[in-house]
């Protein structure tokens, strides 16, 4: 049963065409990556799923329910879950109110019970000793943490990662995905936009590629990186063949 | 001791501006809305104190009990269907259905109860008050309006930063996206913050009538001076509204020991001073509610 579906989801704004028709399904528990070169519609992909944007055309179900006209609140309650390329968190809340919101509000916990699911939101992302912080404080790594705290504690069953290692050193970037690797062993599903492809080869099963609002290839990582119109769109078809892409 | 007089008078007074002008600051701060019919919600909050609560054999003054929820409800509804409906298109519509409400209000009220002032009725203690010193004299109506002022704000603080509710609306004023995609549903929370506005301006109306006569028209000058002390304590500090209530307060006092007709007068120039040379208030942050 696919945990998440799209069908022929279409949307443009004046001119720019951000979707068209876009459509495949996500089984439960599985890793997507997804590429695509600026401008593709990635974000805008998650903004259709997360309920930011809504669509002119074509259907979203998620565990097996229509997402047609369900407010982007009730669908993080439902238990998707997403992560902004630019962070945005609450700057004036410290970073532990910032999971408790959305223990909270997302995963409708209370009392004791949302203390310790933000509490553990917080160890996961390893920004425990921050708890007390405005969250507005924070340099780059741990905002983009933060908002993976912050999505965590909704408990997703499908989490949305938009460029969540961009910007970030080697190093950052391994104990990322090493957090992101024991998120999809505790089974939650993942799409995760990024241009980091190492990053993104180390952990997914499966990688997609966006172009112009369209997908331009699915399938096995490797194999999508090695097909011609991928290299052509991704690499501005310059360097085909040449340079590796990993 | 004029300055005694001045200062504590000016304290007195500033008090029932923050209590006037904390709706306004909250409801700019969560929804970026400028309810231009705030003070005229404040009188009919009076009206309802005056005209209603006799008929439902409730003491004008003990009024408050029963308006102040209502207030609330009326709030929440108001946001939720007509403020709400003109924030989703844009902030120009938003301000000028506020400033349709308040013309309508007034006119309403204009058309049913007359022109004539109204007060809210508390016996023979209105016009009671103790000696401070030779030239001062506090009035009890007038400090028991300020310790209410203190009260709500301080409650309106404490709730804002201790409960969960109080958690959720800072993090909607700080970001209205964000918050949606942690679960939390800003339309709701949009509501609730209308209802606190209401409730406290429905309270402001109701001290007002105890310390003053009230008309239809007399929303306008107290959002005024609403406005006034939001912006000189600095928008996003709920104690900046208190601190330029009182500042205001004291600035009108002291145009009126110069000159009788310079009382607004100096309140408006604190502002303007205050503007110039610091436009984010005293307190303020540059942006948001605290």
């Amino acid at each position: 049963m696919a945990l998440l579906q799209l069908e022929g989801i279409s949307k443009r704004f004046g001119r720019v065409v951000v979707a068209d028709g876009v459509s495949f399904q996500l089984e439960q528990g599985t890793s997507l990556g997804v590429i695509g070169p600026n401008g593709a519609g990635k974000s805008s992909m998650f903004g259709l799923i997360s309920g930011d944007i809504k669509p002119d055309a074509g259907a979203l179900s998620f565990a097996d329910q229509s997402l047609h006209g369900v407010k982007a609140s009730t669908r993080c309650r439902m238990g998707i879950g997403r992560t902004y390329q630019i962070p945005q968190p609450f700057e004036h809340l410290n970073v532990f109110e910032n999971a408790l919101l959305a223990a909270q509000q997302g995963a409708r916990t209370r009392g004791e019970e949302s203390y310790d699911l933000a509490y553990s939101a917080l160890q996961r992302t390893g920004l425990a000793e921050l708890a007390n912080r405005p969250a507005g404080s924070l340099a780059l790594l741990h905002r983009k943490r933060l908002e993976l705290a912050r999505a965590l504690a909704t408990r997703p069953r499908l989490l949305l990662l938009d460029e969540i290692a961009g910007g970030l050193t080697d190093p950052e970037v391994h104990e990322l995905t090493d957090v992101i690797k024991q998120l999809q062993n505790d089974g939650i599903s993942i799409i995760w936009i990024e241009h980091v492809v190492r990053a993104l080869l180390s952990t997914v099963t499966r990688l997609l590629c966006l172009a112009n609002g369209t997908v331009i290839a699915d399938g096995d990582p490797h194999e999508v990186l090695a097909s011609e119109e991928v290299r052509a769109v991704y690499l501005g078809g310059r360097i085909i063949n040449e340079a590796p892409l990993v | 001791m004029t300055w005694v007089n001045i200062l504590v008078q000016g304290v007195l007074i500033g008090g029932f501006y923050a209590l006037f002008a904390c709706g306004l600051s909250l409801m700019f701060g969560v929804m970026k809305v400028i309810n231009l019919a705030h003070g005229d919600m404040a009188v009919v909050a009076g009206y309802v104190a005056v005209f209603l609560a006799p008929k439902w054999h409730v003491p004008e003054v003990w009024s408050f009990l029963i308006v102040v929820p209502l207030f609330g409800l009326l709030g929440y509804v108001l946001q939720r269907t007509l403020l709400q409906k003109s924030i989703d298109r844009d902030p120009f519509t938003t301000l000028l259905v506020t400033f349709g409400l308040s013309v309508i209000i007034e006119n309403l009220l204009l058309a049913i109860y007359s022109a004539n002032g109204q007060s809210v009725n508390i016996g023979s203690l209105v016009s009671k008050s103790f000696q401070l010193s030779s030239s001062t004299y506090v009035s009890y109506v007038a400090l028991t309006v300020l310790a209410v002022a203190v009260v709500v704000l301080g409650a309106l603080q404490l709730f804002l930063s201790r409960t969960n509710t109080g958690r959720v609306i800072r993090a909607v004023s700080d970001d209205r996206e964000a918050a949606q995609l942690c679960g939390a549903n800003y339309k709701h929370v949009f509501g609730i913050a209308a209802a606190i506005s209401f409730a406290t301006v429905a309270l402001a109306g109701i001290s007002y009538g105890v310390m003053t006569q009230f008309a239809p028209t007399s929303g306008g000058a107290n959002l005024l001076f609403a406005f006034e002390a939001v912006v000189i304590g600095g928008i996003g500090s709920l104690w900046g509204t208190l601190v330029g209530g009182i500042a205001l307060g004291i600035a009108q006092q002291y145009g009126a020991h110069v000159n009788p007709a310079y009382q607004i007068l100096f309140g408006n120039l604190l502002f303007l001073v205050v503007l110039a040379v610091r436009p984010q208030g005293l307190f303020g942050r540059k942006e948001a509610m605290a």
